[in-house]
């Protein structure tokens, strides 16, 4: 029994490898060429492709046989020309996008061949995931070939995996046992493959495994309980959000912000990245990634107390009294819905609108966000529209339901200049004529400078300094601000002409 | 003034070919001229989707031209393939916007540097001995050239692509966005660099943005692309902060400054130029 | 919509005539002597010569082809060379088996990998590996070796299942029932397995998209978000791959048909083609190639109607 294994292990396997390789010589270099040079070459390989992987693979295996006559090597082949698709478009795939990164250019420009470039900055990408595949690969053609096997199909007189199965099977009722060996044999083969496969992919996406799930703790009260008056629309007090790590523990990124907004007033908070002011932001929304927690302080929002607030009523003051408006028009619409849906659908869960009511609200925001036609862009998608459009489409929808503080983070960074200049004055427009209060977090000082009433600088996750933006702006106090407001270039920094090196005469 | 261009770009057409069965096409750059002198910076400012990145895809050669010319000392360059386009690679180089993008992930920085230097058939020692040279030139540490992008920050990273950049000693660098994706104070700082650079090497630079008040602080002259079209070009002075053109004036206006009293002025006049003239 | 379905139908017709003559062409390659094997080695020279020309075997493969396309075109796919039965009679007589198990596999692997793969994504946690593990073994263990161990422990050991045979629902649906469920099972796990894992991915990467978070800034509830706009934005990609998983499962068809003695398609398929009677592999070819497309292109104007870019630029 255990030598017919061992025997049948090498036919078994064996036929696996011719497959294998000849779906690797067929898929990579085609893969990488169509991929790579793009064009003709390209769109016929695609379209053969297609064609092979409409084919059941069973159903020409066994009208391959019927022609080619009874021999397992020359099925093998066969079987690797029908599983080369795979490796053909994982390689394809893979090398389309590598080949518009920068560093491809950047070699491309350095003087590099193609066939260099191919070699260096290409296959070094694809081969992880060509291990992957074949292990994968390998698994599901030992299962075919055992599974033609045990049909009786392939060479009746060499033993393998799959005919032994075959014989057990005609038995079954009688000695079911014998199916034990070879079943095993076989699962353990393709099982190990695939597990080696699997974690040869997860050795390669190590660092963009998932982030842990946030320490289920209570926040800490505020440490310092300060006398400063509290701002009577947004008020935080040594706020720290902390992000679970992996194996365990907890690393804070915010270390003890404190700000105030009073009703009607912009306050500008100001930092470059990593500096902790989108995560402030965020806390304040109750809409922090996963992983991270608010783990001490206080926030109140006209008064409520929003720390360990359960989930349920959080959410009722979002969209509600607080309203966001994202950084990333584009990304931060759903691209399977109108406009209009989008607009439509919380003013419907958060304010119980009837469809009318809220299809007319919605048309009237977008007239009030200054969009020239409502109705077209109400019925538009989201890729239909451009940038500034659809950054004043988020900004209705924060306003729809009339909230009392908009946190804006980075409103304006993704838009030109000329766009910034317009939502901006659109913001201080909706801002004046609503009486809201405005959390701003930008990396901008000129966008402070044009719309902020006060200002709060960040820096590694402190607040560093606070004032009137007048205060702030001209007459720094904190070394950091002063730094920050020395790397500003303004009008005065303005380069000389050119004058020719050559005929340059060196000033007496 | 009368020296002769370094490179001169002559009513310079691009197109794209859209995708699908019809493959149409889309002109983005309409007949753009200009030319950089030896060791000047030309200064190209404009929004996205303006045309200005293509120009310096043009001048590497990364896009075909429609139609037009490009000169580098008097030769023809535009449609140069195989050996000749990458002898130029000698000659132009360039730096990224995007300091991520731009460097391999899995590669060192020794060997990103090192792959201009073999591509131009230096040898092995000759080749560590320049890489220590350059990373010293963009003040990073020698150490740098065994570690892997991963480990360093966005202005380090973007310090390295201006050391592959400068690593053959090319006549011209085009920078495309090279410091937008960089914080306020490293963005100073990388700036910096490349002016100290330029004092030293005398290389010629296209300093593409859309930020003018970098341009302006980086540019001997200055011009402003709109949609595909050149629309204003001359001293940077002049250019950046008393422009004729509207769409220059728009631009201008539109940046705002960090003195409050000058942005509420700022702020004033753009609205009574371009009030209800919006898009 | 109609002009982008219009076009896939014509692309489809076209890679229909393509394979149809690539496989006519390869199957007559060899030039077996058909007329030898169908009368025997006894059979006198003459007698073989004028069997082969009464099958038309004796002209070029070219017009070989063009006779069987232009009978093929007006719905003739002619007989068998061995048993004269009728291809068309044949195929449709065995298609109901074949059709009820994919039907079934198809619902049970949408809905399934569906639910699993949500779960896995939103909870996270042990849930996630479990599902992980069990895809992975799917996956890995061959088809037909799972076939064998259902058939062995609920057929022959438990006896809940018949282990072979097949009763038509006409005859008596709770019969019909209890012969497909188990060929259903069999084919639905490594489904599953394929399926459940592209889902889990999509959902995962849609909860992490930018206007996700800003749903929820706007007060909407977490499943809402998640059944209204993560699973309409995830379902794209995981149909894709309940598309590719269709042909495999036709392949796999063939052997479960064969286990379990269910008189379709695929038992057809391995009866018929191993003695290389071409107007029967022809038809097979034919029907289970307009099976993959008509699926895909089902798939197609799903994913079309879920995802407004992709109708577009389609």
């Amino acid at each position: 029994m255990f030598s017919r294994l061992l025997y049948g292990a090498q036919n078994t396997l064996g036929g696996a490898v011719i497959a294998l390789a000849v779906a690797l010589v067929i898929g990579i270099p085609t893969g990488l060429l169509a991929g790579y040079y793009g064009s003709w070459f390209d769109s016929v390989s695609s379209w053969v492709v297609n064609l092979v992987m409409a084919l059941p693979a069973m159903v020409v295996l066994l009208a391959s046989r019927a022609i080619l006559g009874n021999t397992v090597w020359v099925l093998m082949i066969v079987m690797g020309v029908l599983v080369a698709p795979s490796f053909f478009r994982l390689v394809r795939g893979i090398v389309v996008t590598v080949r518009n990164e920068l560093y491809v250019d950047a070699a491309r420009v350095s003087g590099l061949r193609d066939w260099r470039i191919i070699g260096r900055h290409i296959l070094i990408v694809v081969r992880g995931p060509i291990i992957v595949q074949i292990s994968l690969v390998a698994g599901v053609a030992i299962g075919l070939q055992a599974g033609l096997e045990f049909l009786g199909i392939g060479s009746g007189s060499t033993p393998t995996w799959g005919a032994a199965l075959n014989e057990a099977f005609q038995n079954i009722q009688r000695a079911p046992v014998l199916m034990v060996w070879p079943g095993v044999a076989l699962g353990v083969t393709s099982a190990a493959l695939v597990l080696f496969g699997s974690s040869v992919r997860d050795i390669l996406e190590e660092g963009a495994g998932e982030p842990p799930r946030a320490v289920a703790l209570p926040a800490e009260a505020p440490r310092d309980a300060d006398s400063a008056p509290r701002g009577t629309l947004l008020s935080v007090r040594d706020l720290a959000v902390a992000y679970a790590r992996d194996g365990g523990g907890e690393k804070e990124v915010v270390h003890g912000v404190s700000l105030d907004i009073d009703t009607g007033r912009i306050l500008g908070l100001v930092g470059e990245s990593g500096s902790g002011k989108s995560q402030t932001a965020f806390s304040v929304l109750g809409i922090l990634p996963q992983g991270g927690r608010v783990s001490r302080g206080s926030i109140t929002v006209g008064g409520t107390e929003i720390v360990g607030l359960p989930e349920k009523r959080h959410r009722g003051l979002r969209g509600r009294t607080i309203a966001y408006i994202p950084q990333e028009p584009m990304s931060n619409l759903d691209p399977s819905f109108t406009i209009g849906s989008q607009l439509v659908e919380p003013m419907r869960v958060t304010l119980g609108l009837g469809a009318a009511e809220a299809r007319t609200k919605a048309i009237e925001l977008l007239r009030m966000v200054e969009i020239a036609d409502p109705e077209r862009t109400f019925r538009s998608y989201p890729h239909q529209i451009s940038g500034g459009m659809a950054q004043r489409v988020l900004i209705a929808g924060a306003m729809s339901c009339d909230p009392e503080l908009v946190i804006a983070d980075e409103p304006t960074t993704a838009l030109d200049v000329t766009v910034q200049a317009e939502v901006l004055n659109l913001l201080r427009r909706l801002q004046s004529e609503r009486g809201m209060g405005v959390l701003l977090v930008t990396h901008n000082l000129g966008v402070v400078a044009d719309i902020c009433d006060t200002v709060a600088v960040m820096e590694h996750g402190r607040i560093v300094e606070t004032g009137t933006v007048a205060q702030v702006l001209t007459a720094p106090s904190h070394p950091y601000t002063q730094r920050l407001l020395a790397s500003v270039l303004d009008e005065s920094d303005v380069r000389p002409p050119w004058r020719d090196p050559s005929t340059e005469v060196t000033p007496a | 003034m009368n020296a002769t261009p370094l490179i001169e770009l002559d009513d310079v057409r691009v197109a794209f070919t859209g995708g699908g069965l019809r493959r149409t096409k889309t002109e983005v750059l309409h007949g753009v001229s200009l030319d950089i002198r030896p060791g000047e910076t030309h200064g190209l400012v404009g929004e996205s989707g303006s045309g200005k990145t293509t120009i310096g895809r043009a001048i590497l050669g990364l896009v075909p031209l429609e139609s037009g010319s490009i000169r580098f000392r008097g030769e023809r360059i535009d449609g140069l393939r195989g050996t000749r386009r990458r002898a130029l690679a000698t000659q132009v180089q360039v730096v990224f916007q995007d300091p991520y993008t731009s460097l391999n992930p899995s590669l060192t920085i020794g060997d990103t540097l090192a792959e201009p230097l073999r591509a131009q058939g230096m040898g092995l020692a000759d080749a560590r001995r320049r890489i220590r040279e350059l990373l010293d030139a963009v003040a990073l540490p020698s150490g740098a050239a065994d570690r892997l992008p991963r480990e360093f920050s966005g202005g380090q990273r973007q310090r390295v692509a201006i050391a592959r950049a400068l690593a053959i000693r090319p006549a011209l660098i085009v920078c495309d966005e090279a410091v937008s994706a960089l914080d306020l104070t490293t963005q100073r700082t990388v700036l910096e660099l490349l002016l100290s650079i330029q004092k030293e090497t005398g290389v010629s630079y296209l300093f593409i943005s859309h930020d003018l008040s970098v341009v302006r602080h980086m540019s001997h002259r200055v011009s402003v692309i709109y949609r595909g079209d050149i629309v204003e070009s001359g001293d940077a002075a002049v250019v950046t902060s008393a422009p004729s053109h509207p769409y220059s004036r728009k631009l201008l206006l539109s940046a705002p400054v960090v003195d409050p009293a000058a942005q509420a002025e700022r702020r004033r006049q753009f609205e009574s130029e371009f009030a209800g003239a919006r898009r | 919509m109609l002009t982008f379905i219009a076009r896939r139908i014509i692309a489809g017709v076209f890679l229909l005539f393509v394979i149809s003559a690539l496989s006519y062409v390869l199957l007559s390659l060899p030039g077996a002597d058909v007329g030898r094997s169908l009368l025997g080695q006894s059979a006198s020279a003459e007698a073989v010569a004028a069997k082969n020309q009464q099958l038309g075997l004796d002209r070029p493969v070219i017009v070989q082809y063009g006779d069987w396309l232009l009978h093929a075109l007006r719905g003739d796919f002619g007989s068998s060379w061995f048993t004269s039965e009728n291809v068309l009679t044949s195929i449709s007589n065995r298609l109901p088996v074949t059709i009820s198990v994919m039907a079934g596999v198809t619902i049970v692997t949408a809905v399934l990998s569906f639910l699993l793969g949500i779960w896995a994504a939103v909870r996270g946690g042990w849930i996630d590996r479990a599902v992980q593990i069990v895809s992975v073994v799917g996956y890995a263990l061959p088809g037909f070796l799972i076939t064998l161990i259902l058939v062995i422990v609920f057929a022959v050991q438990l006896r809940w299942f018949p282990a072979i045979g097949y009763i038509d629902a006409s005859v008596s649906l709770s019969g019909w029932l209890s012969t497909i469920t188990l060929p259903i099972i069999a084919l639905s796990i490594p489904a599953i397995a394929g399926v459940v894992q592209q889902v889990r991915g999509s959902v995962k990467d849609v909860l992490n998209r930018d206007y996700v978070r800003t749903l929820r800034a706007r007060g909407l509830g977490p499943n809402r978000i998640l059944f209204r706009h993560v699973m309409r934005n995830a379902s794209a990609p995981a149909l894709t791959v309940l598309g590719m998983q269709f042909v495999g499962l036709l392949g796999g068809a063939v052997i479960v048909e064969q286990i379990f003695g269910l008189p379709g398609i695929g038992s057809m398929t391995v009866s018929y083609t191993t003695r290389g009677d071409i107007p029967i592999i022809m038809g097979l070819i034919m029907f289970t190639v307009v099976g993959v497309i008509l699926i895909n292109l089902l798939i197609d104007v799903v994913i079309g109607w879920l995802n407004p870019k992709a109708r577009i630029a389609s």
